[in-house]
């Protein structure tokens, strides 16, 4: 992996870039004063790359935003100092803060599309920029942008600087938006998590092209990250927060052979690797009291519970122009018009398997998963489900059949997928009442049973979403999923919305709950470490197309597609 | 990962009508003018229920000695051209504009919100016709419009509601089809179909209360605009029939008086009709506070 040389940085005697000295931050709430930051002390020296590591909440984005100053309004910075090249940030007044943001600091936000404007071109986007900071003047300045965009390695900058962002895909937003922070040649740059929501690939690509360009220029970078493989990777380095509290500060070779805080120690436990097994994620105690991973071969000779043969989707290209020719048109429509989301797959699922469905975004795992959740219709293929052709019964009618029991699924989101005015409980019963013939005073109990199943604690049953954690949201969608004893459960990404600590128990609640009941999982994901843990078989998909199939440890270890292999080479490792 | 500052919460809530107040008093301590919506509120709504019962003097009964008299202490508003009490007739006129208002907010809620919700979930031909339907009653200017529809069908309570909710209709429309759009793919829809919900199981008891907080806003809004509607209608003498208290004919019967000096006899059914409207206006807010759960903590 790419490991910065860190040239010349003497830490010790030159005035550091940024010096963080007690740093508290208050959030004023209903409840009172919230410390989100506590007494934080952070140094960065010139040219030097600082990886913030914590899980959500941590407080790590908003020393970020602190030493920004852009909290929002109910936040303020309570105690403590920013200096930045010696000069105090907390003082100084907000015109000299508008002039060194973007221009002597910048930042790169998580979600590149928000943090562009969705109506102008990103051309113009950058211009602004370079205007606002008198860097070049009105004439050329459409030329710097031209230069700027070429830097960040974009191909085409000459047209690309007319495109708006809705034209350019994930990863080349994010390339503008890196763009958009480097343009005045700040000397700090801090990404916040800049790659969450990539695909790995693209998040190398990303992550090799900010550290090139910051090191070129001797820039210093702090990269807030929840992945400590990511931070390992690319940085010199590494503060550990918790709670609002540093709680470790170490050159990332030694803070990962030996960690010396508890909670990085978790941390690092948690977060999944080659040659560990599920009950290696969890902390030392509660792996030695979780049951040992029964090892159930799947029987061969038993007929697999989902046969899929050469299953396609289409969607036209054009919605209404297609069908206005078909009506109008006196030439035959052209074939092209349909884009094919998948194209012709074939994989089983043999009874209490576990199969991992791998690729990246755009490949039509989502598709592949809503066409066996019936909640979409095939355009060809089968689906044959214990034996019957359930691809045959077009989707709005599915909802209600009996069959609809036996196919579940977890979702990506847990927030998302729970229905914001159900109460836990009433999210838990939603499909007995409808799918079931439970009676209606057996139905508490009947929650309350899942509940303690998946590890939720009964007082929660009577909670709103809201009012739910993350990893307690995905114990109730699990719950939910589970209710009617379904025999394939479809786990969509379940764990990619959760931090490593929460995904480590959850993936291990699966595990056990696999083995508890002998269902079967279709396990969508773009983590192949954690497909690696949870599934006996894995299937890599690319443009709509498997690209190889076969037991998880010989694909990951041996991949015979030049694909699986460059998935495999963009997982950032870190250094053990 | 968005870091935003969570606070865990530290006990089960507490179901009961306890919590639903403590939680109604807060957002009126956080927004004091929600407050005062929600007195007002309160006042129309008990005059509208009592005022029959409360009043000085009938409200019908005329009394020609005492006509055109300026506010005393025995006609706090004053008298009009018949001699009748002018504060007696605010107040009980209180009762029809207020059943009114709330008749047509009723009427529109149903048929727009519900047309709203499967245009916006169903989309194709139920979209195309619901909002082409709304589309043509925009089409018309709307207080003309509610003329129209009342001159047709008749000068009765019923035809204004009827007409009052129409000209609504293509608010909720799109208030409702907008809302329901967007929740159309979300993972809790998906998730229901998943549970074995139909259709219109989903759009029932899935999707509309989730757009209920957007929903109250604007019925609250459309309560006002309701009332000014049928004042207006009465104004011009299309509504309600004298000698009926009712605020807008007042003030159609004090617009002529008010170049002679008899200024209170339009004034005070006016300021009536402003506060009523003022109020429902305010109430919006204060409502999607109350009924949001992101907001219930």
């Amino acid at each position: 992996m790419l490991k910065a040389p860190t040239p010349e940085v003497d830490v010790g005697t030159a005035l550091p870039l940024l010096d963080i000295r007690n740093l508290t931050v208050e959030f004023a709430t209903r409840r009172g004063t919230v410390q989100a930051v506590k007494k934080v002390n952070i140094t960065l020296a010139k040219g030097e790359t600082l990886g913030i590591v914590g899980e959500s909440g941590s407080g790590k984005s908003v020393t970020s935003y602190a030493v920004m100053r852009i909290l929002d309004r109910a936040g303020s910075i309570a105690e403590g100092s920013v200096l930045f090249s010696g000069l105090d940030l907390r003082a100084a007044p907000e015109s000299e803060m508008r002039d060194l943001r973007g221009r002597e600091m910048s930042m790169i936000f998580q979600s590149p599309r928000l943090a562009l404007n969705p109506i102008r071109k990103i051309g113009h986007q950058i211009e602004d920029v370079l205007l606002q900071h008198a860097q070049v003047g009105n004439e050329s300045v459409a030329d710097k942008a031209i230069e700027v965009l070429e830097q960040v390695r974009i191909a085409r900058p000459k047209e690309r600087y007319h495109a708006y962002p809705f034209e350019l895909s994930g990863g080349m937003c994010q390339r503008v938006v890196i763009a958009l922070a480097l343009a005045c040649r700040p000397q700090l740059l801090i990404a916040d998590e800049p790659t969450t929501g990539l695909d790995v690939t693209t998040q190398k690509a990303v992550m090799d092209l900010v550290v090139e360009l910051t090191r070129e220029r001797g820039m210093s970078t702090i990269l807030i990250t929840h992945d400590l493989g990511l931070a390992a990777a690319y940085c010199d380095k590494v503060v550990v927060m918790e709670k609002g509290l540093v709680v470790e500060t170490s050159p990332s070779e030694t803070i990962f052979k030996a960690p010396a805080h508890a909670y990085t120690r978790k941390l690092m436990r948690a977060t999944p690797r080659p040659g560990i097994t599920l009950r290696d994620l969890l902390p030392e105690d509660e792996a030695a009291r979780a049951r040992p991973l029964a090892n159930k071969p799947v029987l061969a000779d038993e007929a697999p519970l989902l046969v899929v043969e050469n299953l396609v989707k289409e969607y036209p290209r054009k919605g209404v122009s297609t069908s206005i020719k078909k009506m109008f048109g006196t030439t035959p429509v052209p074939e092209n018009e349909v884009f094919r989301a998948v194209d012709g797959i074939s994989f089983t699922i043999g009874r209490g398997e576990s199969v991992g469905l791998v690729g990246e975004s755009g490949c039509g795992k989502s598709t592949t998963s809503m066409m066996l959740m019936r909640l979409i219709d095939k355009t060809s293929g089968t689906i044959a489900f214990g034996g019957e052709d359930i691809g045959a019964i077009p989707a709005r009618n599915f909802a209600t059949l009996p069959q609809r029991k036996k196919i579940q699924m977890v979702f990506q989101d847990p927030t998302d997928s729970l229905n914001p005015r159900f109460t836990a409980a009433r999210a838990i019963a939603d499909p007995l009442l409808r799918l079931s013939d439970i009676s209606r005073g057996a139905l508490r109990a009947k929650c309350e049973e899942l509940a303690t199943q998946v590890g939720l604690p009964l007082q929660f049953l009577d909670r709103f979403p809201h009012q739910l954690s993350g990893g307690q949201k995905a114990r109730v969608g699990i719950a939910r999923a589970i209710a009617l004893k379904p025999d394939l459960i479809i786990l969509d990404e379940p764990t990619a919305a959760l931090d490593v600590s929460v995904q480590a128990v959850v993936l291990n609640l699966l595990q056990d709950l696999k083995d508890e009941l002998g269902m079967s999982y279709l396990f969508v994901s773009h983590d192949l470490n954690v497909v690696r843990l949870l599934c006996d078989r894995v299937i890599v998909m690319n443009t709509g197309r498997i690209v190889e199939q076969g037991p998880t440890q010989r694909v990951m270890e041996a991949p015979e597609a030049a694909y699986t292999r460059d998935l495999l080479a963009a997982i950032p490792h870190p250094p053990v | 990962m968005t870091e935003t500052v969570t606070i865990a919460p530290v006990a089960a809530p507490k179901h009961s009508s306890n919590s639903v107040l403590s939680h109604a008093l807060y957002i009126m301590k956080d927004n004091p003018v929600t407050g005062l919506a929600f007195g007002l509120f309160a006042l129309i709504a008990l005059l509208a229920l009592f005022g029959p019962y409360i009043v000085p003097y009938d409200p019908l009964a005329s009394n020609t000695a005492q006509a055109l008299k300026a506010p005393s202490m025995a006609h706090w508003f004053g008298t009009d051209q018949l001699g009748r009490d002018i504060f007696s007739r605010v107040i009980v006129a209180t009762r029809l504009d207020f059943i009114i208002a709330i008749a047509s907010v009723i009427l529109v809620f149903i048929m727009g919100g519900f047309a709203g919700i499967a245009a916006g979930f169903f989309g194709g031909w139920t979209d195309r016709i619901v909002s082409r339907i709304a589309d043509t009653i925009m089409a018309f200017p709307l207080f003309v419009l509610a003329m129209g529809i009342v001159a047709a069908l008749g000068n009765t309570v019923t035809n204004i509601v009827i007409a009052t909710a129409i000209v609504n209709f293509p608010l909720y429309v799109r208030v409702a089809r907008a809302e329901a759009n967007v929740r159309r793919e979300a993972g809790f829809v998906q998730a229901a179909r998943l549970s074995g919900n139909g259709d219109y199981r989903i759009l029932l008891a899935h999707i509309l209360p989730n757009i209920m907080p957007i929903m109250m806003v604007q019925i609250s809004l459309t309560m006002g605009y309701a009332i000014l509607n049928a004042a207006g209608l009465s104004f011009i003498g299309l509504g309600v029939k004298p000698p009926t208290p009712e605020w807008g004919i007042m003030v159609a019967e004090g617009a002529a008086n008010i170049i002679s000096g008899e200024w209170w006899i339009a004034l005070f059914p006016g300021a009536a009709l402003m506060i009523a409207v003022f109020t429902f206006n305010l109430l919006g807010d204060g409502l999607r506070d109350l009924v949001d759960p992101q907001r219930r903590t």
